[in-house]
């Protein structure tokens, strides 16, 4: 049984006039455990909207989804967020603060959660900084509190809406191996949403492409079966990897361009 | 430490140019005795401090400013969390903010003096009153400022709704609030001495009105002056305090 199944999703919105927007029609997908999976599309095409369902902060309109065979109904410590900007840490906090909040809420008492706090600042590589507060630190820094944060929790999954995003290239391919690295360490299971086909094969075991919106769903899935160290934008494997990929997404960059624009 | 002796030295030469203008017009441009030179305002000053007028006037009206103050804020502060987080309190309330809080205290003055007499009563209710609706508004904006993905993250953190609210809401509001309880002050200084004017048996207010029966214009400088300071030392006390208790809240100055 996968761990996370989506059975006919479907999402409509409401707008203010009355009128609705499908942004999800009919999508399916199952994600095993371990699995590390890429969901890949043009903006607008609801990848976002797939992600805070699985997270629940959205409820699905149609279809159900389950994560280890129980239907999801809010949002859960069993699947870790990270979101795109630095606007969900928590500035009052340190770095070591912010890490474990998760372990606090739960709970766990104060010499225990700071051992498994400190534990997860090494591993993403703030180890010194851990009473620096979010302001004091940079962007690529405050992403990595994010995804220590989410670990030291213990989820069940990683759910990714786009963490490098707004990162500068070079800063974002350091954060892509450091989460290659943690990932293989850990073998958590990811949801990671992206609209970089780079980004995605460098990273995911399976990519989803899905369509240009609206009332978008899957494309097709691809499993990616390069190794470690074909996960390299000069290798050939990763070349013709693209290749293919970007045979899939082109045409829906090219309705997503004619709508927009 | 150099930046504290530069911002330190940056005020007193401020403070210094002051006293020169005001000397220089009043000694040269304006020469009035309705316009007294700051040498015979410090001399009353003193006169003032070492008979004990001063002092009692200033103590009066400082603990009038305190208790309504702090009463104002702890009204406030609840009130403008829940406004904030529940729109059906919004709802309810909002009519009685929104339309309470543009009519000034200093309008209500006559009416606190009916209601409480001309003591302590009038003066601490009309500083509440000044102070409790600049708290709510801040607080209930601060409220909905707080960024959606924050509540989000401590929900899949695992965090309860009473712990998203202590914990989450709360901390990101206090910068807010302080803000709040800041402009709180400054109006409660311009209400007090309203107040004082209209009607009190002793204060800075009633100090400058008896001054005028007998045109001591100097008494009322000092008045003024001390107003002035003691204002400029409450708002600073009050940034040190936010920065020494409650710095990582960053507050918004």
């Amino acid at each position: 049984m996968p761990l996370v199944r989506l059975s006919n999703v479907g999402k409509v919105y409401r707008s203010l006039t009355g009128d609705d927007y499908t942004a999800v029609q009919d999508f399916n997908l199952d994600i095993e455990q371990g699995e590390f999976i890429c969901l890949l599309g043009t903006s607008g095409c609801g990848k976002t909207t797939i992600l805070n369902m699985v997270a629940g902060f959205e409820h699905a309109t149609n279809g159900v989804i389950e994560i280890a065979g129980r239907a999801i109904d809010g949002p859960g410590a069993d699947r870790g967020v990270v979101f795109q900007g630095d606007d969900s840490l928590y500035g009052w906090l340190s770095a070591i603060g912010n890490i474990e909040f998760g372990l606090k809420m739960r709970g766990v008492p104060k010499a225990v959660r700071r051992v498994q706090a400190k534990r997860y600042l090494e591993m993403v590589g703030l180890t010194g900084q851990e009473h620096k507060h979010p302001t004091e630190l940079s962007g690529g820094m405050k992403q990595r509190i994010q995804i220590a944060r989410v670990l030291a929790n213990e989820p069940q999954m990683l759910l990714m809406d786009e963490p490098f995003a707004a990162l500068d290239a070079h800063t974002r391919a350091a954060m892509q191996s450091e989460l290659l690295r943690i990932w293989r360490a850990t073998s958590k299971t990811v949801l990671f949403i992206t609209h970089d086909i780079d980004e995605a094969i460098i990273l995911a075991t399976k990519i989803g492409v899905m369509h240009a919106g609206p009332a978008s769903k899957l494309k097709s899935v691809i499993d990616v079966t390069l190794t470690a160290a074909e996960r390299d934008r000069t290798h050939d494997r990763f070349v013709s990897t693209y290749r293919e990929v970007h045979t899939i997404m082109r045409d829906e960059v090219a309705i997503a361009m004619q709508r927009t624009h | 430490m150099f930046q504290t002796l530069g911002r330190l030295s940056g005020y007193l030469f401020g403070f210094a140019s002051l006293f020169l203008v005001w000397h220089i017009a009043s000694a040269y441009l304006l020469r009035s005795v309705l316009f007294p030179q700051p040498a015979k305002v410090f001399a009353t000053a003193l006169e003032l401090t070492l008979d004990g007028t001063l002092g009692q006037h200033v103590g009066v009206s400082l603990g009038r400013i305190f208790v309504g103050f702090v009463g104002g804020s702890l009204i406030g502060i609840p009130i403008g969390l829940s406004i904030g987080s529940f729109g059906i309190v919004r709802r309810l309330l909002e009519p009685y903010t929104e339309f309470l809080r543009f009519i000034p205290a200093t309008a209500l003055i006559t009416m606190a003096v009916i209601w409480f007499g001309i003591g302590e009563g009038s003066k601490i209710f009309l500083i509440i009153y000044t102070t409790v609706f600049i708290v709510i508004i801040n607080t209930a904006a601060g409220v909905s400022a707080v960024a959606p993905n924050k509540i989000r993250a401590a929900r899949s953190l695992g965090a309860s709704r009473g712990q998203i609210f202590l914990h989450v809401a709360l901390p990101a509001t206090m910068p807010f609030i302080l803000t709040g309880m800041r402009l709180a002050m400054a109006n409660s200084f311009v209400t007090i001495v309203a107040a004082e004017l209209v009607a009190a048996n002793a204060g800075l207010g009633k100090m400058i009105w008896d001054a005028r029966l007998y045109m001591l214009v100097d008494h009322i400088f000092v008045a003024l002056l001390v107003l002035g300071f003691m204002g400029f030392i409450a708002d600073r006390l009050f940034r040190w305090g936010i920065y020494a208790f409650a710095g990582r809240f960053q507050p918004v100055t």
